[in-house]
Formats: structure tokens, sequence, C-alpha cells
């Protein structure tokens, strides 16, 4: 047996934690059987302590000889916001994974990977394996402005031309990654397929931009989970007029196929609940990232 | 310290004693458990009606056969510490059992006083054993034989899965057991409410086995973190007892729409991850003023009585054939019935309709009557033309029925199901691949607690005697 795997000790520690932005933390974590297992597209739950809400967040990086995973969390609510004000040497009550359908990584020729936001970190495995297969990588990266842009240099090492967007013009070029997409478009690129991570409205956008070219697209589906495992449906998306459960069936889907408004309608299923879960959170705590 | 005045035993016309329950008006608010324990004084009187019979029916139909007649006689005889090494020589889990066993079907139904008296409240008296010994710190779990080196894991930790980790450990082997939730028990933790089944109960019949030795690993989703061809090299036998977790869907028009749930999902919000008590728990619930239930099952019931507990206007159960048919525990739906929860039979949902922002308004429901016989031996139903209607709600709960999570079936090769996705067993638990043993829902589709038990017991038994064959080949 390898003992390695299965031991618990200093089991869901953050070994190291780093803020990339004053709302974005990376948390390297020790889950041997995780990283042991690991491939572009998984994720994990993770629940932080008693009486904490199961999150799904995708895989970034993992390191089966050192047993960690890493993981990129954007503040967004209490949990969240929570989660990121854990410190190095702490431990998370629970993870679990990796869970989810991998990417299915083949070689296409060319592959468009667009990341909106803390998207950016999970399109980074996706584009990394790509790269790998042997396809050439552009990236497209988007975000509000320039201190919200993250990976930007891991992004560079793996592709072989990147497109910076932010919506004030901070850094790259001013405008949406959907103008980033139709300027390659419009120079004749030839583009095989694409990835698209990030908010859904991008997605959808990304997916219309992409749907007169027929250029195969897709996009990682973020819907309300709790388990994770495929035992309550409460993430079921429709794929091609079909229900699909994000946790098992995805969350990587054809987006072309996926119903986003019925997506964005279910995400918001729990808003007043969150927002009142996160006042009473900043009732009791000093907030550091702005969020009130 | 023997009881003053307890009855001469046997004395059966004492009247049966089904113990004491929280009153239908306070319990509708809290999710503390109904049904209250016995007192001692109250467990002498109820064990000094069994007749002792030699014939030990209630034994016999017992799905775990506790050894009734003797844990009876020790309660009467007020060694609850006597009882409960009794009951553990053949369930280690009396506290759990006591709570959720349909007992009216197995030794209360066999109980020879049934017709005449009323059965003895074996139920009630396992439980109270269960509970007396944990509370008084009496517990003593039995010996495990000597290692013999065996290593064996199981998949899941609910009822079935406990069950042949407690029996293979007494019987010396290693054993691990492997959870995808965040807690352990399964069903006993997701499904089954608080106020059926408290926590601390499971956590501390759990918690029994890790003090016998047993390795509970949680957050390992079988076919994902490890796949059982990897607990094949890594362990002598595996036995998977992963459940029926997949939710049936209604396959009507709007299930997709904010706050229909399936039972799967909402059960699971309020009991594994206390959404009742949100914002205290960080998991939120949504059912607003009017919730309906699909379904006529044990687990209809449950999510019928949770939402009850979240005090919305009005919770009403939907069931597409009478009463006579529900196949829930006739002792939960008169509860449910205490506790307010409407009830329309002969009535199913045909569509649901949204508010315009995607959450759902109303329900398009249809009248039905009762045909001819289907193969369940159940009259069917059949929808009455022109016979449709429309029920307001802000939220629905699906609660007709499971099927194994099909995880562990795609990811191992050679592993053969059945068209439901259900692994293929014969009694004993053995399945297509050598070494590996299934039982409970994961096998039966969606059955019960004591039943995923009797699986487990049952498989624990084949599998000592495959391991010891593998001794005497390795000699």
């Amino acid at each position: 047996m390898n003992k390695n795997i299965y031991s618990t000790d200093d089991l869901y520690r953050i070994v190291v934690k780093e803020d990339l932005s004053p709302a974005i933390s990376k948390h390297v974590i020790r889950a041997p059987l995780i990283a042991n297992k690991a491939k572009a597209g998984h994720f994990v739950i993770l629940r932080a302590r008693e009486g904490g809400e199961r999150i799904p967040v995708t895989l970034v990086n993992w390191d089966a000889k050192k047993g960690t995973i890493t993981l990129i969390i954007q503040s967004l609510g209490k949990s969240t916001t929570e989660i990121n004000a854990m410190k190095a040497g702490e431990s998370f009550m629970d993870v679990a994974g990796p869970l989810g359908t991998p990417v299915e990584i083949k070689k296409y020729g060319a592959v468009l990977g667009v990341g909106g936001g803390v998207g950016i970190a999970e399109l980074y495995p996706i584009a990394r394996a790509f790269k790998e297969a042997g396809n050439k990588i552009i990236s497209i990266l988007g975000a509000r402005s320039k201190d919200l842009l993250i990976l930007e240099d891991d992004m560079r090492r793996i592709s072989d031309s990147v497109i910076v967007t932010t919506d004030d013009g901070s850094a790259g070029i001013k405008g949406l990654v959907t103008d980033a997409m139709k300027t390659l478009y419009d120079k004749g690129e030839k583009i095989d397929a694409i990835f698209s991570i990030g908010p859904i409205i991008m997605m959808k956008f990304v997916a219309e931009t992409s749907r007169p070219h027929k250029t195969p697209t897709f996009a990682s589906l973020n819907p309300v989970m709790l388990d994770g495992t495929g035992m309550c449906g409460g993430c079921r998306v429709e794929v091609g007029g079909k229900p699909k459960f994000a946790c098992v069936d995805g969350p990587m889907f054809d987006a072309h196929q996926t119903n986003f408004d019925l997506l964005s309608k279910r995400t918001a299923a729990y808003r007043e609940h969150e927002k009142l879960s996160l006042d009473e959170y900043a009732k009791t705590h000093e907030c550091k990232i702005g969020l009130h | 310290m023997p009881l003053e005045n307890k009855p001469k035993k046997p004395t059966p016309s004492i009247k049966q004693n089904h113990g004491p329950h929280q009153a239908p008006a306070a319990r509708k608010s809290n999710y503390d458990e109904v049904a209250l324990g016995f007192s001692l004084e109250e467990a002498v009187t109820e064990a000094a009606r069994c007749l002792n019979c030699k014939t030990r029916p209630c034994e016999k139909a017992c799905p775990v056969n506790i050894k009734i007649p003797e844990f009876v006689d020790l309660v009467y005889r007020e060694d609850i510490q006597g009882a409960a090494s009794k009951i553990f020589e053949t369930s280690l889990f009396p506290a759990i059992c006591g709570r959720v066993c349909p007992q009216e079907t197995y030794c209360e139904d066999a109980c020879v006083m049934k017709e005449k008296f009323g059965p003895v409240s074996v139920g009630r008296l396992e439980r109270f054993v269960a509970d007396y010994v944990r509370k008084n710190n009496l517990t003593t779990l039995p010996e495990c034989a000597p290692s013999t080196g065996f290593k064996v894991a199981c998949v899941g930790s609910g009822p079935t899965s406990l069950a042949v980790a407690a029996e293979l450990r007494k019987k010396g082997h290693e054993v691990a057991v492997f959870e995808a939730l965040h807690e352990f028990g399964g069903v006993l933790s997701y499904g089954i409410p608080t106020f059926r089944l408290p926590r601390e109960v499971v956590k501390a019949e759990v918690e029994n086995l890790r003090k016998m030795g047993v390795k509970l690993f949680k957050n390992v989703l079988v076919g994902k973190t490890l796949t059982v061809e990897e607990l094949k090299r890594d362990f002598d036998a595996v036995y998977i007892g992963s459940g029926a977790g997949l939710p049936s869907p209604m396959n009507c028009a709007g299930e997709d729409l904010v706050g229909v749930y399936s039972s799967n999902e909402f059960l699971t919000r309020i009991n594994l991850m206390q959404a009742y008590k949100f914002p205290a728990a960080d998991t939120p619930y949504y059912i607003g003023k009017k919730v309906i239930v699909v379904g006529g099952g044990n687990t209809a019931m449950d999510s019928a009585r949770c939402a009850m507990r979240l005090k919305p206007e009005s919770v009403t159960v939907l069931y597409r054939r009478t009463r006579a048919e529900m196949p829930a525990r006739g002792e939960e739906v008169e509860n449910a019935m205490e506790e307010g929860i409407r009830f329309d039979f002969l009535t199913a949902p045909v569509e649901l309709e949204g508010d315009g922002q995607g959450r759902l308004k109303r329900v398009k429901c249809i009248r039905m009557e009762l045909g001819e016989p289907d193969a369940s031996g159940r009259r069917k139903p059949v929808p009455m033309k022109g016979s449709e209607f429309y029920m307001e709600a802000d939220s629905l709960v699906v609660a007709i029925g499971s099927s194994p999570n099909p995880i562990i079936q795609q990811t191992t090769p050679g592993l053969a199901v059945n068209k439901w996705n259900c692994i293929t067993a014969d009694a004993a638990g053995k399945t297509s691949l050598e070494g590996v043993y299934a039982g409970g829902d994961v096998v039966r589709g969606g059955a019960t607690v004591l039943l995923a038990m009797k699986d487990g017991k049952a498989a624990a038994q084949a599998m000592h005697q495959y391991l010891l064959s593998k001794t005497k080949i390795a000699r």
C-alpha cells in the first residue's frame, strides 16, 4: 500500500498563503489523495470550519510528490471572505476531490483560452495542459482593472500570445474580452477551439462571438453546488436542451449548447441570503477588502 | 438497586407502552426528537410483558438477529449494561436501529402478544438500552479477535458499510471506511432528520467503531479520489455500500425553476448542512410560504416534516395513490398529519410554472383514479381527463425515489450492473469482481436502513470466509 497517500498528517493544512490582489488569495493546501489524481478541469469542495458552507473551487495547480494542491479564491460572500482570511499553518475542516470530469486534452491546433477575473486562475491549468499536448495557445485575459488582473506572468509563460483587456484601460486594451476575440477573427487568426472561464455573462458572449465562426467553444459553468458528488441535483444546468449535473457531467460544457440565461437565474437563487450572511459577518469583522 | 413494586414477569396484560412523544404543537417548531425515550421504570415495566417464548419469533424476524428475549430479560432484571452487551453481540447500532427500524414489520409484528395485548415495544426497549449505556458511560464494546493481517475497505459510511465494518473488525481484520461527504453515516447523516435520529446518536455509534480500531476517512469520493481498482490493490477485500444517492426527477416542465428541490438536496441542506439555523449556519434554504412535497414514502414524510419546521404557511403532500398504498411508515404519516401537513391523495403534478423571473409560482396538477394492479401489486394510478387544476407554490420538493450514483459503476471496469445501474450481487454480496462485495441500496436500488444492515452482515460473513480462503492459498 502506498501509505503516504492515506496519511492524514497535516491534512488540509495551508502550506503557503499569498494575496494576489486585495480580494483574491492563493492557497497551497496539503491534500495528497487529491494531488495524486488531479487533472485540468477538476475542482474540489472546501469547508473552512464546522458549520461552514461547502464551496466548490477549481484546481489551479497540484504537486503529487509534495501532496499539495493550489487554489485561487476571490472573496465574494461570507464563506470566501472567511476562507481568504485564513493564514498559512491553519487548516481547512474539509477538502473533497478531485471532483467533476476533467477537460479532454487533445491536439486541436490553436486553442484560444478566455479568462475573466478569477477565471484566469481556472483557465491556467487547462491552457497549460493544451500547451503540453502540442497546441498553440492564444490567451485573452480580462479584468475590471489592472490591480484585479492575476496570473499574467504564468499565463504568458504557457501561451504563444497573450492579450489583456481591462474595463478601464488600466492594463492592456480598454474593452471586453469579446472585443479582443473579434479582432482575432477579423485578422483571420486560426482558432480551432475556445475554452472560456469567467462570469456567466462573459461566457455567454464568448459563445455568441464564436458561434458564427462555428469554432468549438466550451465554458466552465458555476451553478450553486451543494455536495458536488452528483447527489442533490442542485447544480443542474441545461445543455443541448437536456438537464446535466455540473458537478459530475461538467463543469466544462459545450458553450453553444448551454442555456446561460437559466444558469444566471439559478445562480441568483440565494442572492438575498448571501447578502444577509455577508452583512452579519461584516458586523463582527473588520472588512479589509472594501466590500462594504 | 432494584425498582420497588415492579410487576412480575411475565405480565402480558400490562398495556403496551409506545413511549412518550413531544406534543405536535411544540414539535412542529423544533428539530428535537419527536419520540422521547423510556425511563428506567417504564423500560422495566414494558420488559415485564415479555413471555420469553422458546420459539423466539421476534429474534427470527429481526433483520440483524438481535437476541431479543435475552436482552429484554436483562432489562427486566435492570442489568442494562448486560442488555447492551447482549445486543452488541449481533448489532453495534442499537441507538440507530431502535429509532429508525420499522419494528412493526419485524419483531413487533412477530410477537405472539400482538393480537391479544399488543406486542412488546422491542424498538423502544432497544433504544432505551442504547441511550442508557451511552448517557451513563457504561458502554462496553465487544472484544476484537487478534489481528488477521487482512485489510478491508468499505466504500460509503451508511448503515450497510457500518455493519460490514463492525462485523469484520470484530473478526480481527483491519477495516478502513471511505465516506464522500464530511460527516459519517451516509443517509443517517444527510437524509434522516434529527427529529427522528439525533446526530449525536449517529456520531456516538460511529465513534464506537473508531474505538474498536476501524479507520474512518471522510471526503473520499470513491471513483474520483480513489478508484475501486486502487482499493483492490491496497486492500484484501472491498465492500461497496455507496447507497442510492441519485435523485429521480419528475421529468415535467419547469423542474429547473428556483424553489424546486430534489429531496436529496432539500434534506441535505437541512440535515447535513443545518440550513435551518441560517444565518448561524452558512448554508441557506428557500421555501417561501407555500410548500408542496411530491411522493408517498418516508423521504417525502421527512421532507414535509422538515419543511413544516421552517414555519411556512402550509405544507402539502401530493401523492398519486391513496393513503393505503403509501410506502411510508404508518407512524411517520400519522406524525406528519398531527403536525398539520395537508395531504392531497390521488393527485400528481404535471407542470411547474414560474413567475417570469425563474422562480416557482404555481403547479398544474391532475387528479388520478386507481386502475388495475401494476407490477408492484398496487393499483395503478390513472390520470382523470379534464381534472387539471392549479396550486400556488413557492417551493416544491421532489421525493419520488432515487437510484445509485453511477460514479463507481462508471469507473470500475468489469463490475456488473443491471439496467437501473444497481450493482449485481448475490445474497452474500458477491459481485462480478473477485474480492469485491456490495450491498444495501447500491444493490437494492432504494430500500431501508435495516435491509442495508442485513446485507452488510451477510456480506461480512462471506468476506470473512473469502479472506480465510486466501490464507489457505498463501500458506
